[in-house]
């Protein structure tokens, strides 16, 4: 059982507050990503977490136990690096059982609880290997055996597969999914990709300048960002924006005039949005279809074949709106098309940039990684 | 040094031939390695000088400098006999690693404070603890000389052990900052999270991963402590004079006798020689640890 409870923390260095305030729930057992661009915090919150920053003000809970005060082994975490920071001059066996040693246990005790987490991760041939010795996959699995022995409440991983090339990234990914559900544990995973942040995750929490923007399954924040940067930020490729002007609301949505001239009507809640207000209308590439009668047009300026889909990028009343359309479209450079979309597909926001709250919640909004699982034991 | 030069390569004309320009870098190679070894002999030539005079007669020492002599042992002979060698040779053992000793258990913890906590005033502090090297050593004699002869210290082990550590305390500090600030963070980090107090931190982690550069500053502590003549000549009369003043015994009183003072200086350094160029690989690899990864 361990669950972490983050309330109004603050993180100041010097004059500059870098962690602006966050509240967190972290429940039993849950992988929750921390994910933003570089330098929105997330891995200062996660090394206050660990307890390798003070915390400024603000409360860190385990299980409703106050840790501010404790140090990072007293908290009972683990902690897995970006650059694996294994011990070079011992072996892989060492590396793992270190903390042990630490903590007084006995050899043989050591040995047995180092073995189990070797065979977990398939490192018992290593164990007599120097970290030079292994591979960047490896020395991975040897940074995750390190942190398994210590038989954490919470695994905290701090970008831990941004030095491995792209295949190994998805292997160490289904890897790590695979561990999460072994072993039961609460893990808070950090990174900058979004797309590691989508698989692994149970909830993620997406950090911009210091500030939660939004926390949610991942179905949630891709169907119901709550604001602009979310919406642009979750997704690949991104989000097109397009301005629009407020036409008028009503009981089916708002309706908006677009680029050019055509009209949707978008499901979303418009209350408080005068007529003639600047909005923003948000869709996704893959929102976007190739339609003779659709509300928007342009002409293509590039075209980049993936194989089974197909990006177009569109030069539209001044802007470049991208498509992912079928593998097998015909289409050239230079041509001239219409394409449109689903109102109930666009997202629309605010001159602050906040979202309009959907009329209809998407179905799979609330899904969840374990979800999956349960469906797929049925 | 004569290496490096070769892997600047020219671009030839058109009309230069490959072969032309490979003899060129050949003559290039063999100049510097020449000019290397001219160098090398020129700096290395008086401590040969000495060594040679060390084996000559009294006579032999002063006439027309030759290499064909009949060498002699009786400089050895007649300087031993006046001076107890080991007496000397067994200070300098004990002041310079004394002080050595001392010097590293006091720069280890500064070193560590202000590679892992730096505050603002780090840096500054790092420059002024060398500035203090810039101040003449003759400035303060007066002031410690009668410090040391309130306190007991003069002509004492304790007392040179003392001002050498005080003296080798900035470089000391100083390489230790250097060779800690090159090891990643992250793996100290990693060590507090699996346990381990800032004293196990340093013993399992900091020393066994820098021991290269703990062993090098040592050395050049050593040595440094070894060579040292102002203050073992000042400080010192006969209990704890090192080597130095060994040396030293040689050149005022007896006026020119070359072949023994050169016989005394050569049994004064032949320690600390042998002992560098037994230590070199560990100098060598320790001085340059970092800059080449």
């Amino acid at each position: 059982m361990a669950t972490l409870t983050l309330n109004n923390v603050v993180k100041n260095f010097g004059d500059t507050q870098v962690i602006k305030g966050v509240d967190l729930e972290v429940k039993d057992q849950e992988f929750v990503v921390f994910v933003g661009p570089s330098g929105c915090g997330k891995s200062t919150l996660l090394r206050m977490i660990a307890g390798l920053e003070s915390t400024s003000s603000g409360d860190l809970l385990i299980d409703g136990q106050r840790i501010n005060e404790l140090g990072p082994a007293e908290r009972g975490l683990a902690m897995v690096f970006q650059s694996y920071a294994l011990y070079p001059h011992m072996t892989v066996e060492d590396n793992m059982g270190f903390s042990l040693k630490l903590a007084g246990v006995s050899k043989e005790e050591r040995r047995s609880k180092v073995l189990e987490a070797a065979r977990i991760l398939q490192l018992e041939p290593l164990l007599e290997r120097k970290p030079k010795a292994l591979s960047g996959g490896q020395r991975q699995r040897v940074a995750i055996g390190r942190a398994i022995v210590r038989n954490p409440s919470i695994f905290l991983f701090d970008e831990p597969l941004s030095n491995l090339d792209a295949a190994l990234r998805v292997q160490m990914r289904i890897e790590l999914a695979r561990l999460h559900e072994e072993l039961k544990a609460t893990m808070i995973y950090v990174t900058h990709d979004q797309i590691e942040a989508m698989t692994m995750a149970d909830k993620i929490v997406v950090l911009q300048g210091g500030v939660v923007e939004q926390v949610g399954s991942p179905m949630e924040l891709y169907h119901h960002p709550r604001n602009r940067f979310v919406a642009g930020f979750i997704g690949s490729p991104k989000m097109n924006f397009l301005p629009a002007v407020a036409e008028g609301v009503g009981a089916a949505g708002v309706e908006v005039r677009l680029p050019g001239g055509g009209n949707v009507c978008v499901p979303a809640n418009g209350e408080g949005i005068a007529r003639d207000a600047a909005m923003e209308l948000g869709i996704r590439p893959e929102h976007l279809e190739l339609d003779e009668q659709g509300a928007l047009s342009g002409r293509i300026s590039v075209i980049e074949r993936l194989g089974g889909q197909t990006s177009l990028y569109v030069e539209t009343e001044g802007q470049l709106v991208t498509l992912m359309v079928d593998g097998d479209v015909a289409h050239r450079v230079g041509d001239d098309i219409r394409f449109g979309f689903a109102a109930s597909r666009a997202h629309l926001f605010d001159a602050d940039g906040l979202a309009l709250e959907s009329l209809e919640r998407h179905p799979l909004a609330s899904l969840t990684r374990q979800d999956n699982r349960a469906e797929s034991k049925a | 040094m004569n290496t490096t030069t070769t892997a600047k390569t020219a671009v030839a004309p058109a009309h230069v031939s490959i072969g032309d320009v490979a003899r060129a870098q050949r003559w290039r190679k063999v100049g510097m390695a020449l000019l290397g070894w001219a160098v090398a002999l020129l700096i290395f030539f008086p401590i040969f000088w000495m060594i040679i005079t060390g084996f000559k007669t009294e006579t032999d020492a002063v006439a027309d400098p030759t290499l064909i002599f009949s060498p002699t042992l009786e400089s050895y002979a007649a300087v031993q006999g006046r001076a107890d060698y080991l007496k000397f040779a067994l200070n300098s053992v004990a002041v310079s690693f004394g002080s050595t000793l001392l010097a590293l258990l006091i720069a280890i913890p500064s070193a560590y404070a202000m590679a892992f906590l730096p505050t603002k005033r780090t840096k500054g502090t790092l420059l002024w603890m060398l500035s203090t090297k810039m101040l003449p050593s003759v400035g303060v004699l007066v002031p410690i000389y009668l410090i040391f002869r309130d306190v007991g210290l003069l002509d004492t082990r304790t007392g040179l052990i003392i001002v050498y550590t005080l003296m080798n305390l900035p470089i000391v500090v100083w390489m230790l900052y250097t060779f800690f600030k090159d090891l990643p963070k992250d793996i100290l980090e990693a060590g507090r999270m699996d346990g381990a107090g800032t004293l196990q931190e340093v013993w399992y982690l900091l020393l066994p991963l820098t021991l290269p550069g703990i062993a090098s500053t040592g050395l050049l502590s050593v040595i440094l402590s070894w060579n040292e003549a102002f203050w073992s000549l000042n400080l010192t009369t006969s209990n704890a004079a090192p080597l130095t003043a060994y040396i030293a015994s040689f050149s005022s009183p007896e006026g020119l006798f070359w072949a023994k003072l050169s016989a005394a200086s050569t049994m004064a350094i032949a320690p600390i020689l042998i002992f560098g160029w037994l230590t070199q690989k560990q100098m060598v690899r320790g001085l340059t640890f970092g800059a080449v990864k």
